[in-house]
């Protein structure tokens, strides 16, 4: 009998391709399940934002940090006004800090949603993202009526945010909020106690502790791997330090197969920050302070020469914000470094050996989307 | 640990060599300083101190948090951001690169046209890399090649990342002119009102 022989091929997946999350080219080599390398290629949705803040005002510039993380455009604008503040020493209200806040952690709860029902969908489970997209939808409404926008919110401003909440909305939050909780727990029942997802995410690309310190992962990743670190938490900012949240981490628990590290990992510690939005969004609606949301800043901001690098805590991770200022009214140096970039740095190194199918399973457990890429 | 004190141990180390601690930003009105101090190093040494800063126990820099490079325009400025998850505190490094000529590179082959007069240094400066000490550095670097033409010595796959690779120029550099077309695509578009 004769011996039978193998070919590697050489495939394309993407750059258009449902499940990459964006325009993310990989080539991969595989002899048609396992793969010896998948190498990934990036640039498709590169729009040159840091080479456009340099020509356009500190001011001005606001609208494009929506497009550097579309799903999480509220913790962009904020890290971008936080940096220009630090360096020009603008302090705003606490009115407005409340504000930016309970943005930003609706903001993270739909993100997480997506990241979810998608990761979900990408290992074959079609309805939970329907149902995580029903719930986005109900947010999506309340946020468009406090600041007209349903995707790239451009909400802060550099000395607060633009707009105060209309009379009632906080109630409408409640109430929301009041109907998610139970929510969690149907998504419970239909993904996290499945037994084929956890035994599609088990012990799937695992993510040492060193490996993930070493390559820079950040935020959910970097808490799936077993590291306790959460910026809100251990470098505070804003007013992070009067609220009461716990920061979960990644224990290995797909069952008998599950490994610190794993893709459920990840993916389960994305559920649980869920939860503790919902509890910190209740303690800034109890605690947030009348006044005013906006303080007077000039019309042509100009820092001092120098620079500052300031970390936030983005649903991805913590998005970096390294500005360089040479005394005029715009930008000199703007640099976002995001924690899909890290992310995507180490796929290749992990990738070898794998399965395609579980390559898919890998990405959307990374939460790695192409804009925060690319800039 | 501060910047300064950072700053002190290093320069006990390494005997002899020009360590700077450069203030950061002050307010103009208060004197309250907003920006981040830094410590400027010389290129060549920068392996080793990279590698004193993530093994010694004191300072413990087991995360780069970002590699980026600035243009100021009679030099390039490399910076690194450090981080320690042990000790939490963090560290800005910058590095002073000579500016090479103002040809535009053209992608990894690229060569300092001959008959170049004055100018002094490289077509494209260059620093060693820092990849084998830090995984993510690979990625970092590459971007940094990609749209400023900084190479990095000894890196493992030292390619363009985001633009193709047939792309003319590094876009982030403060001289950079964009090509008339690429492959038959113009670049301009005709003005609109007449």
């Amino acid at each position: 009998m004769a011996e039978l022989r193998t070919e590697e091929m050489l495939l394309n997946m993407g750059p258009q391709h449902p499940s990459t999350h964006g325009v993310i080219r990989f080539v991969v080599k595989t002899d048609g399940e396992v793969m010896s390398a998948a190498v990934p290629d990036i640039g498709y949705l590169h729009r040159s934002i840091e080479k456009i803040a340099e020509k356009a005002t500190y001011n001005g510039f606001m609208p494009w940090t929506d497009r550097v993380d579309y799903l999480a455009a509220m913790n962009c604008n904020v890290a971008y006004a936080m940096a220009v503040e630090k360096l020009a020493s603008i302090e705003i209200t606490r009115r407005g800090e409340y504000l930016r806040v309970i943005a930003m952690e609706m903001n993270r709860i739909i993100s997480h949603l997506l990241a979810v029902g998608s990761l979900g969908m990408d290992v074959g489970a079609y309805t939970p993202f329907i149902h995580a997209l029903r719930e986005r939808e109900k947010v999506n409404d309340l946020i468009e009526e406090l600041c007209g926008q349903r995707l790239t919110y451009n909400y802060a401003r550099i000395g607060g945010v633009i707009y105060d909440m209309t009379p009632n909305w906080d109630k409408k939050v409640l109430d929301f909020l009041d109907q998610f909780e139970p929510l969690l727990n149907e998504f419970d029942r239909l993904l996290t106690d499945n037994k084929i997802l956890r035994k599609r995410l088990g012990g799937v690309a695992v993510v040492t502790r060193e490996d993930a310190i070493n390559y820079n992962f950040v935020g959910p990743n970097l808490r799936g791997s077993g590291v306790k670190w959460d910026i809100r938490k251990d470098m505070p900012y804003s007013v992070y330090p009067e609220l009461d949240f716990e920061v979960p981490v990644g224990t290995g628990e797909a069952g008998s197969f599950g490994v610190v590290g794993d893709c459920f990992d990840r993916y389960m510690v994305r559920i649980r920050e869920m939860s503790e939005s919902v509890k910190i969004l209740r303690q800034c609606f109890e605690r947030i302070p009348p006044g005013d949301h906006l303080v007077k800043v000039p019309k042509k901001i100009r820092p001092p020469a120098g620079d500052c690098y300031i970390r936030t805590e983005s649903t991805r991770g913590d998005l970096g914000v390294y500005l360089v200022s040479d005394g005029s009214d715009k930008p000199y140096r703007l640099k976002f470094r995001t924690g899909s970039f890290s992310a995507m740095a180490i796929i290749e190194k992990i990738s070898r050996g794998m399965m395609v199918a579980d390559l898919i399973a890998f990405i959307a457990s990374l939460d790695i989307v192409a804009p925060e890429i690319d800039r | 640990m501060t910047v300064e004190e950072i700053a002190k141990i290093l320069c006990e180390h390494f005997k002899g060599l020009q360590i700077e601690v450069v203030p950061g930003a002050k307010n103009a009105v208060s004197g309250i300083q907003t920006g981040d101090p830094a410590v400027i190093i010389p290129a060549e040494k920068i392996r080793e101190i990279c590698n004193t800063l993530k093994v010694m126990d004191q300072f413990a820099f087991d995360c780069l948090s970002s590699l980026t490079a600035v243009d100021r325009k009679d030099r390039f400025e490399v910076v690194y951001h450090l981080f320690s998850y042990k000790n939490r505190h963090s560290l800005t490094l910058k590095v002073n690169l000579p500016r090479g000529g103002n040809q535009p590179q053209r992608g990894v082959e690229g060569e300092a046209p001959s008959g170049l007069a004055g100018g002094g240094g490289d077509a494209s400066p260059s620093i060693e890399t820092v990849e084998s000490l830090w995984g993510v550095a690979n990625w970092l670097e590459r971007e940094v090649y990609d749209l400023f033409g900084i190479k990095f010595d000894n890196h493992s796959d030292l390619r363009r990342i985001m633009l193709p690779d047939d792309w003319v120029g590094h876009p982030l550099r403060k001289d950079y002119k964009e090509e008339v077309d690429y492959h038959g695509i113009s670049t301009t578009r005709p003005a609109l009102l007449q």
